[in-house]
């Protein structure tokens, strides 16, 4: 069976096609790097994404520091993540690189804050 | 009035990488003027990753690509004030750059300007959707700023009119957030934005894109209840017949990106029609001496490091007008000929090497873009897909250029 998937590692959004047995994959072509060749293989056998999104925080000057996944998770369990994530509460200071839930539901990925969040006793007033 | 060797006009990625790479280049006398209250421009509510690929070889959010300048400009000690926002600038042999600051008016003389200052979103009005004017009707970097920085949804039953890049992300964003995104309707007959967010944003969570559709009423009272949808014909005039409505909450605008150069034309500077940024030379110095453009203000990018990369560049030739070296002349012209929609630089000496970057109006295979003077091929780039979303950048080398003939840019 052929299939042509869009690449989605880079902006080139290569053009990938495929072809694909019962058993095994035949061909790969129209991928410009060995990273969407990577990618078509995994999304054959069992397709991955990571996301990002962001937790709250208190006493912070901001309500929400940015988060994502380190490693890419499975497609289907995206949402039991975003609903983990949704339980966690931080303190202000938080710091951009801070490991805020690691391995999360078990599936071998960390989930990092993505910017610094002051506490709001430490920040300088007209910056909030 | 203080002195200045240059101020930048904008805090986001090209005013940062600009003020670190002159920085490096030994020009330290630098301001950044930045209006918001943090600088780090419209990365600090970016934070979904694939920033950073090209300038740093890895996968970064908004917030930390931004923060790799940040750390720069502090680590230099690179002077920047917030809160600050440029009213006048005149460029004469100094350039006067006047501001609003929280100290109050204040002006600055400056041997040379960035202009820096980005781009803004196309909004409701400019499109002239008919019908009422209820809350709920976003463009995309509004909805984007109240989830990312202030935690605040801004509906639930969402429409997305036009398939730019930040609509399409932000479709995922109020997905994954609980919102039902039902449909993103597109006037074009292809995605305005990248193929990757197509299915990323789109595809991985079943939303689907209406290519040749656009909204031809708003209905609401206070807030917003539905809109009608029709579908356009070739010349995107909506065919009689063809309407549908959609209740919806929410209607969000992904309609296109305008380089803000409301500064740049009242001090004078030349703009070019096709990027409705300024017109400039291979040294990104515009038509006023010593005023430099780089980044989404000059012509609006797919990703932000090639407007890291496009300051970066400028600061080369920004650092040697300020250090009172000349700038070559740049009498050739480049235009953009059939099936381009801009070109940048738009003048160039025709004695150096050149980094050509440049759109295409509409989607091509299998095709090449070709740089002439005449019937002289200058330089030929082979593709096997070119879509408007896209920004092309080709080397042209120095050696090909004769120095009489204007340069067109076509694709074949």
């Amino acid at each position: 069976m052929k299939k042509i998937y869009t690449c989605i590692i880079c902006p080139n959004s290569c053009e990938i096609e495929t072809e694909v047995s019962d058993r095994e994959i035949l061909s790969i072509t129209g991928n410009l790097c060995p990273k969407g060749d990577a990618y078509v293989r995994q999304e054959i056998l069992a397709p991955e994404r990571t996301i990002a999104t962001s937790v709250l925080v208190a006493n912070g000057v901001l309500p929400l520091v940015s988060v994502r996944l380190v490693r890419p998770i499975p497609k289907n369990r995206i949402f039991d993540v975003m609903e983990e994530i949704k339980k966690i509460k931080l303190q202000a200071p938080v710091a951009s690189g801070d490991i805020v839930r690691k391995n999360i539901l078990g599936l071998g990925s960390d989930i990092i804050a993505t910017r610094s969040v002051q506490a709001i006793s430490a920040a300088d007033p007209a910056k909030i | 009035m203080k002195e200045k060797d240059v101020i930048i006009i904008g805090g986001g990625p090209a005013g940062l990488a600009a003020a670190a790479a002159l920085y490096k280049k030994g020009i330290h006398d630098v301001l950044i003027l930045e209006r918001e209250k943090n600088p780090g421009g419209i990365l600090r509510q970016c934070i979904h990753d694939g920033f950073g690929l090209t300038r740093f070889h890895e996968t970064l959010s908004g917030p930390e690509y931004a923060q790799r300048f940040l750390d720069e400009i502090e680590k230099y000690h690179i002077p920047y004030l917030t809160d600050t926002m440029v009213l006048g600038l005149k460029a004469g042999t100094r350039k006067i750059v006047t501001a609003a600051s929280r100290s109050g008016l204040e002006e600055w003389s400056a041997k040379a300007v960035i202009l820096a200052m980005g781009c803004r979103e196309r909004t409701r009005g400019a499109l002239g959707i008919p019908g009422e004017r209820p809350a709920g009707v976003f463009t995309a970097g509004t909805a984007q700023a109240y989830m990312n920085l202030y935690n605040r949804m801004p509906g639930k039953e969402i429409i997305i009119l036009g398939s730019g890049d930040i609509g399409m992300i932000m479709a995922r964003r109020l997905t994954l957030e609980g919102a039902h995104v039902q449909a993103v309707f597109e006037v074009l007959p292809y995605a305005s934005g990248l193929p990757r967010n197509v299915e990323q944003c789109l595809n991985d969570y079943g939303i689907p894109l209406y290519l040749s559709h656009t909204v031809t009423e708003i209905h609401g009272d206070a807030r917003l209840k539905g809109v009608t949808v029709s579908e356009v014909d070739s010349t995107r005039t909506p065919i009689p017949g063809t309407e549908k409505f959609y209740a919806c909450d929410t209607l969000i605008l992904s309609v296109g990106l305008i380089p803000e150069n409301e500064l740049t034309s009242e001090a004078g500077g030349i703009l070019d029609l096709h990027t409705n940024g300024a017109v400039v030379d291979e040294n990104f110095q515009t038509s006023l001496p010593g005023v430099f453009a780089a980044g989404n203000v000059l012509h609006v990018h797919d990703l932000v490091d090639f407007v890291s990369l496009e300051a970066e560049k400028l600061a080369d030739s920004a650092a040697r007008y300020i250090l009172g070296e000349p700038l070559r002349d740049c009498p050739l012209k480049i235009s953009a000929g059939s099936s381009i929609g801009h070109v940048v630089p738009q003048r160039i000496s025709g004695k150096t090497d050149f980094l050509l970057s440049l759109r295409v109006s509409s989607p091509h295979r299998n095709g090449r873009i070709l740089v002439q003077q005449g019937n002289h091929i200058v330089a030929a780039h082979e593709f096997r897909r070119a879509v408007p979303a896209e920004m092309l950048q080709i080397k042209i080398p120095a050696a090909n250029i004769n120095c009489t003939e204007d340069l067109e840019v076509s694709v074949e």
